[in-house]
């Protein structure tokens, strides 16, 4: 049975199965947004036009930069770990955390300009979508964080080694979902031709 | 003229009952399950023990929220359909937040349960020697991780709209009410079958063990579970036949809801192929596993009524609907429950229930559904509309005749439970098999131990093969 619960390299399978079907549902609920998105869209074409040129594309861009090269980090951390390097996991998840704190704080003065602009979720139905997107989107960076705090805590004692990572896997694996949702929203909001 | 306060106060508690009924019914595979699949599966525990411990710690705080936010009447009727409930003064927002707690944990009870029969099944133990009840609960757990989540971004955008002022369902901000519809069906239909689907498996389980056959058609059961699950996520449209979708979309709705009742009836006819010419024992887990089978036809084909386009213009938001609800939630999930909690209680609690006042209960229950329910079936082709505390003097004499059923019903289900709690203490001590079945749960003691097994057994053979040889090669 050991083939079973141990797959050739890396995570159990429980709990590779598991954070996939983790990951499956939180595709269903960034869905409902997406689907919200497509409706009001074909709906009105005219109005997501005029309204995405208010948003700031340079920030926007910036945070994607950001966020994209925190799943590299993400990504070198997990490979490191697994040939059993400690030090460089733990860089890796302060770099990823450093990246991810970033982008939390781009999106502040975004929301801040915005606001400044009198630009609100009950402004348009643009702007309503734009807000309830970023925001989810926002709250899973923000878990995704504390995640990697308490992973780097672990680290810092020396939990992780070649034979064991798994915490370390799953957290990558969803790290890369939120930086895949991202790589959507943002053309879906800030670049609409 | 009705008295609109009594009416009021009808609205609100019927309310209560149906988001208690709809959103907390779902614990039912949850309890089950737990206690169930590792069990049959020949498993000390499920995959995910803490996160197991996690999601029923929040589905606590899930119910909690939810009843606080039900001491002020909700008015809104269990579907909150907007835009009445984005401007009620009710607590829906506090109410999303409970509802959503209770979704979190139904998608991480899935989720382990789905991880727990991919990985935790005894050595031996392929798919096809599974328990048919494990099939069951597999496919509900798909629908529950599938389903729910789209509930949660609902909820999630109900509670923006009533706080932030967005607009996405609200007509007067260029926002559509029907997406709302749409959102909102595309988990409640589902969910019925998260409710029906655990009970079917119950009856795969004691229909074979009662009539000392083996299940006729272990793989068109098995599959035709997975078969509700996927179908039953494309017709959630047949709820909003008359709330305006184009007809095109209403009959393609309509062709699939037909559909669904392919893989049910598939059911249905092998449960009664396997009583055919079994030495059938009428103890009380196969008395309500033969009213589960009873009942559902008729609330099954009854469905069919409803998910016809120009049948349901007619019989929508009537009685008919209320009846045909409760012939499948009712005469379905909770008699199957029933029969599941006869046939498990000296498993669970180490004692016999007495069979004498079990039988009794039944009898009463059995008759007090009907007379309940049956009424309505004539009331809603009559017309009588659903969700009013007032109908005209042409309506009473059927509903008196409901009324005095549902005593029956309640005073049957009294008796049943207070059977349930006397024999904790009184029952006669359980054998480790009682009714001589072949799952595995019937391989150790009742009560179980804390870890189930002290040793994982090794499975050579599917579950049902009752008198009759063995065939080691099944499944392979």
């Amino acid at each position: 049975m050991a083939s079973k619960h141990k797959a050739h390299k890396g995570a159990p399978v429980s709990a590779r199965l598991g954070i996939w079907a983790f990951l499956a549902t939180e595709l269903l609920l960034f869905g409902g947004l997406f689907t919200v998105y497509a409706v009001f869209r074909l709906s009105y074409p005219d109005l997501f036009h005029v309204q995405h040129l208010k948003l700031n594309r340079i920030m926007g861009a910036l945070n994607t930069v950001l966020l994209l090269t925190s799943s590299l980090s993400m990504a070198i951390g997990i490979a490191a770990i697994r040939q059993g390097r400690q030090r460089i996991l733990k860089i890796a998840l302060a770099v990823t955390l450093a990246l991810a704190a970033g982008f939390l704080c781009i999106k502040y003065f975004e929301w801040s300009e915005d606001f400044g602009h009198g630009l609100y979720p009950a402004s348009n139905l643009f702007f309503g979508l734009y807000f309830m997107m970023t925001g989810l989107h926002g709250l899973h960076v923000l878990f995704g964080m504390l995640v990697m705090v308490w992973l780097l805590l672990r680290a810092q004692r020396g939990e992780f080694s070649a034979d064991y990572n798994t915490p370390v896997e799953i957290t990558g694996l969803y790290w890369h979902f939120v930086d895949l949702v991202w790589i959507y929203l943002f053309p879906l909001l800030y670049l609409i031709g | 003229m009705p008295d609109l306060s009594a009416l009021n106060g009808g609205e609100a508690s019927l309310a209560s009952h149906d988001v208690d009924a709809v959103f907390i019914i779902p614990a039912i595979p949850s309890s089950l399950g737990n206690f169930f699949i590792p069990l049959l599966i020949g498993a000390r525990d499920v995959a995910f023990p803490r996160l197991n411990l996690f999601s029923y710690w929040i589905f606590l705080a899930g119910i909690a929220v939810t009843l606080f936010s039900l001491l002020q009447p909700i008015d809104t009727g269990w579907t909150f359909y907007t835009p009445y409930s984005a401007q009620s003064s009710a607590a829906v927002t506090t109410l999303c937040l409970g509802l959503f707690l209770v979704g979190m944990s139904s998608i991480l009870t899935g989720l382990n349960f789905i991880v727990t029969i991919h990985t935790m099944r005894a050595p031996g133990m392929n798919w096809y020697r599974m328990p048919l009840f494990i099939w069951a609960m597999y496919a509900t757990s798909v629908i529950q991780v599938l389903s729910t989540p789209v509930i949660g971004i609902t909820f999630i955008l109900l509670a923006a709209e009533r706080l932030f002022g967005v607009g996405f369902f609200d007509p007067a901000k260029g926002g559509d009410p029907l997406l709302f519809q749409h959102f909102f069906w595309f988990y409640s239909h589902p969910v019925v079958y998260v409710m029906i689907l655990p009970a079917m498996g119950i009856i795969s389980e004691v229909a074979p063990v009662f009539s000392r056959k083996p299940i006729f058609g272990y793989r068109a059961i098995a599959y035709s579970a997975l078969a509700i699950a996927f179908i039953g996520f494309l017709v959630w449209g047949h709820h909003m036949f008359v709330s305006g979708m184009s007809t095109v979309a209403g009959v393609i709705f309509s062709f699939l809801t037909f559909f669904v009742a392919v893989p049910t009836g598939i059911k249905i006819f092998n449960w009664i192929a396997t009583l055919y010419r079994g030495s059938i024992t009428l103890d009380s887990p196969m008395l309500y596993a033969l009213t589960f089978i009873f009942l559902f036809i008729i609330g099954g084909l009854t469905g069919l009524f409803l998910g016809s386009l120009a049948t349901d213009v007619h019989v929508h938001d009537t009685y008919f609907l209320v009846a045909h609800f409760h012939y499948t939630m009712m005469g379905g999930t909770v008699m199957g429950l029933f029969a599941g909690l006869h046939y498990w209680y000296p498993k669970v609690t180490g004692r016999m229930l007495n069979e004498n006042w079990a039988k009794n209960a039944w009898w009463l229950i059995v008759t007090g559904f009907n007379v309940t329910f049956f009424p309505m079936f004539i009331l809603g082709m009559q017309g009588m509309p659903r969700r009013y505390a007032e109908y005209p003097a042409k309506y009473q004499p059927l509903n008196v005749v409901a009324t005095v059923g549902s005593w029956f019903l309640a005073v049957g289900i009294l008796i049943m439970f207070a059977n349930f709690i006397r024999s904790l203490r009184n029952g006669a001590p359980a054998p480790a098999n009682p009714w001589r079945g072949l799952t595995l749960e019937w391989s150790i003691p009742s009560p179980p131990e804390t870890e189930n097994f002290t040793e994982i057994p090794t499975v050579t053979d599917w579950p049902y093969s009752y008198g009759k040889k063995t065939r080691h090669d099944r499944g392979k």
